[in-house]
């Protein structure tokens, strides 16, 4: 579940880039690392600290993929589409992702275990199609392979 | 490895360094490199050297035998891939399929005794004979290596490594030389951005160098976007010396004498390894005084940060980047403000790719004529490229300019997979076009390319087959184009917004006669009309597809038929009952239930279950699926 979000450890991500305006981003990257999404208490306490406007901050949340203001999975599956993954296949495992998951590209499993990505490129091309979850990469996969793949994940202890 | 490390007063006080850890340097000893690249880790090379390092202190081999771990080789396919220095061996697929076994073998055998593992190296595919030395392997021997040229070679984290090779001695060199001397080396070399525009680097420095400011930035862009390429990942993780060193001249070049310098490093957010191993280096070169204040005793002061990017494809076109670095949402501008007069904090900054700040050094070190004698007349050099798709050797590949495409698919990337077609490739990313095979004879560099209607691009070579549609092709990037668009602009947004709609019709079997000039229409206006080349590109892959294979879009419309088999919407499966076998494979993986048939009897495919998801068609080990 979803930790808690203590005004302290926003402070130290804070004051880790000199509470400068022009590391907005890689303070967001901080507390998505941290929460595995920007929680709004996070994001009203840089406005505070910050001096931006929350609109600013929005912007900037939305624009980029790396933030999510929705709380992610304990797994994220991160489907590659790059241009080698598409040809060899990409689409048809997002299309078994999906219906094995019963979720869309983009959304969270009702149990909160996975979140379906897809991402522009992992460069790691020989691999294709490439499936990433978390740190772990699943290299020449297959649509019957992801039913497996998620098997093993769901009865990992997280 | 040596902790120790002083600040380097003077460029002869680095020449003695360098002397002092070659001589240090055993030549006897045995080096034995695991490949620790994305594509080996992914493979399991971190597991591997983890294994052969226990290994080789359990037989207490330590004093005989030194282990790397190193950057990209580039022969991703064959990963992991380990070599042994001095005797030149080779090794691929190294413990994928029994590490224990391979590590035992590698240590008796190959660092023990000095012997050959058979079964570990590689077999040319052609020849069928097993190759021993890295040199003699048909993907390396064509390659002539400059930006690529210390990857697997060096371990990216300990800077005497990259010192030992020569490191930092075109720095010490520039530092000796008159500033606009510099840029006037770089002009001669002819060194065009390797970034995708492939502008002249000396006209970009020069023009940065005379515009008027309190500070000048030097900015290296790591931000590499375009799907299929991966040489800067390679580079900023197995080469971050070099990368800071090339940025380190150009600061000097730049604003050496004119005002004070800072240097930022925008790394794509996907690229974790990345920005750890360039942070240890920036840490190292720190600590020698490559960067910091009176760098080298010359005077000038420099110093390097990272940024990592938010996962926003438009942020490698340089003005975006820009306002990325200054922590806003990565939006283009108009381009009659150039960047190099008001860029980053509206200061005059240089922004170079990262392949680009690499060449560099080594212009420096050899001379701008030695540069300018590789390549073609209006591209010089080298180019790398990332070799992947429907090609048997996934990789990187560093290539003169003006080498045939035929070239580096047949005799570099071992042909097409599976013995199938060679159908075009697909070059520059989203931003270009694809050139069908035959045209493949034409010579590489940065202008047959765009005549062809595709572009260099960051180096991005994607290979396609018989079995690939080229409809879909063009959709794929619209589709991606269309979701990365930043949205500032009418014509890109609504532009591609409207080609995914036509595009998506014609894939589904519902194109009409007149789209294919209607989309012909859309990208006129796009290229005409779009802010920055992310719009200006976008038409590339949609119209040189259409010049190209006007007939597989007119299939399409016209007969409802996808000729190489890849729109689910105009395919059907089926089983051939001659071959199938009743073996129920097929039955049992189904995720509708749309496969019928008792064992031992021919299954049927039940037209309104199926979903097209293909799972039978990959589990057939009779070939008794059909696809049409």
């Amino acid at each position: 579940m979803a930790k808690k979000v203590s005004a302290k450890s926003i402070d130290k991500i804070i004051d880790r880039h000199g509470a400068e305006p022009e590391m907005l981003i890689a303070m967001l990257q901080d507390v998505q690392a941290e929460y595995n999404y920007l929680p709004r208490p996070a994001l009203l306490r840089i406005h505070e600290r910050l001096e931006i406007p929350l609109t600013r901050l929005y912007e900037v949340a939305t624009f980029y993929k790396a933030f999510s203001l929705k709380p992610k999975g304990d797994y994220i599956c991160q489907v590659c589409l790059g241009t080698a993954c598409h040809l060899r296949g990409g689409p048809r495992i997002v299309d078994a992702f999906e219906r094995e998951l019963k979720i869309q590209v983009g959304e969270t499993s009702k149990d909160g275990k996975f979140t379906l990505e897809t991402v522009n490129c992992l460069g790691a091309c020989a691999l294709a199609p490439l499936v990433k979850v978390n740190k772990e990469f699943h290299g020449n996969m297959r649509p019957d392979r992801v039913k497996k793949l998620i098997k093993r994940y769901s009865d990992e202890e997280k | 490895m040596k902790k120790n490390r002083a600040r380097i007063k003077s460029a002869k006080g680095l020449a003695g360094l360098q002397d002092k850890l070659l001589s240090a340097q055993d030549p006897n000893k045995t080096v034995i490199t695991v490949c620790g690249g994305t594509g080996c880790l992914s493979n399991g090379a971190a597991e591997l050297a983890d294994a052969l390092k226990k290994a080789i202190s359990a037989k207490r081999l330590k004093n005989k035998v030194e282990m790397k771990i190193s950057g990209c080789h580039g022969l991703c396919e064959r990963g992991p891939v380990v070599t042994v220095e001095p005797a030149d061996i080779f090794y691929q697929q190294v413990g994928r399929k029994n590490r224990d076994k391979d590590v035992s073998e590698i240590v008796e055998l190959t660092l023990k005794k000095g012997e050959v593992v058979e079964r570990l190296l590689y077999k040319d595919p052609v020849s069928k004979q097993k190759i021993v030395h890295y040199q003699e392997i048909p993907f390396y021997a064509k390659q002539e290596r400059i930006a690529l040229r210390n990857n697997g070679k060096i371990a990216p984290d300990n800077i005497e490594d990259y010192l030992t090779a020569g490191g930092y001695s075109g720095l010490a060199k520039a530092l000796g030389m008159n500033p606009e001397e510099i840029i006037e080396w770089i002009d001669r070399s002819g060194l065009r951005g390797r970034g995708g525009g492939g502008f002249p680097v000396s006209r970009k420095w020069l023009s940065c160098r005379r515009a008027a400011g309190k500070v000048h930035y030097i900015v290296c862009n790591g931000d590499e976007g375009d799907p299929g390429a991966f040489m800067d990942r390679s580079i900023m993780e197995g080469d971050p010396h070099s990368v800071l060193e090339g940025m380190i001249i150009g600061a000097y070049a730049i604003a050496g004498g004119v005002s004070p310098a800072e240097g930022y490093i925008y790394v794509r957010n996907e690229y974790p390894l990345a920005v750890k191993n360039l942070r240890v280096a920036i840490e190292q070169a720190r600590s020698y005084g490559f960067l910091g204040k009176n760098i080298l005793g010359s005077g000038f002061d420099f110093d390097i940060r990272i940024n990592r990017g938010g996962g926003a494809f438009v942020c490698g076109e340089s003005s975006a980047l820009m306002r990325s670095l200054e922590g806003r949402v990565g939006e283009p501008r108009a381009k009659y403000i150039h960047t190099t007069e008001h860029g980053l904090h509206e200061e005059p900054t240089n922004l170079n790719n990262v392949e680009t700040w690499v060449c560099v050094p080594q212009i420096i070190e050899k001379g701008p004529e030695w540069f300018a004698s590789i390549g073609t007349e209006g591209s010089k050099g080298t180019k790398v490229f990332s070799l992947v798709g429907k090609v048997n050797n996934t990789g990187l590949v560093e290539v003169p300019m003006g080498i045939t495409i035929r070239e580096i698919v047949e005799d570099i990337g071992g042909g097409i997979r599976g013995g199938k077609k060679f159908k075009a490739v697909q070059t520059g990313g989203p931003s270009g076009g694809c050139i069908p095979e035959r045209l493949a004879d034409l010579p590489i560099d940065f202008d047959t390319l765009t005549e062809a209607g595709s572009m260099m691009g960051s180096g991005g070579m994607i290979v396609m087959d018989e079995n690939d549609c080229m409809v879909d092709v063009a959709r794929y990037f619209v589709k991606f184009l269309e979701e990365e668009s930043c949205g500032k602009c009418v014509p890109c947004r609504e532009g591609l917004r409207r080609m995914k709609q036509i595009l998506t019709r014609i894939c589904e079997g519902h194109g009409k006669d007149e789209d294919i000039g209607l989309l012909e229409e859309l990208c006129e206006t796009m290229r005409l009309g779009s802010l920055c080349a992310l719009g200006q590109t976008a038409p590339n892959p949609v119209l040189s597809t259409i010049r190209y294979f006007r007939d597989e879009y007119e299939a399409h419309i016209r007969k409802k038929r996808c000729p190489a088999g890849v729109c689910k919407e105009l395919i059907t499966y089926s089983i051939d009952a001659k071959k199938c076998t009743g073996c129920q494979l097929c039955a049992t993986n189904c995720p509708t239930g749309a496969v019928k048939g008792a064992k031992k009897k021919t299954h049927k495919i039940d037209p309104k279950k199926c979903i097209k998801c293909g799972i039978c068609y990959d589990v057939c080990k009779f070939d008794a699926v059909l696809r049409k």
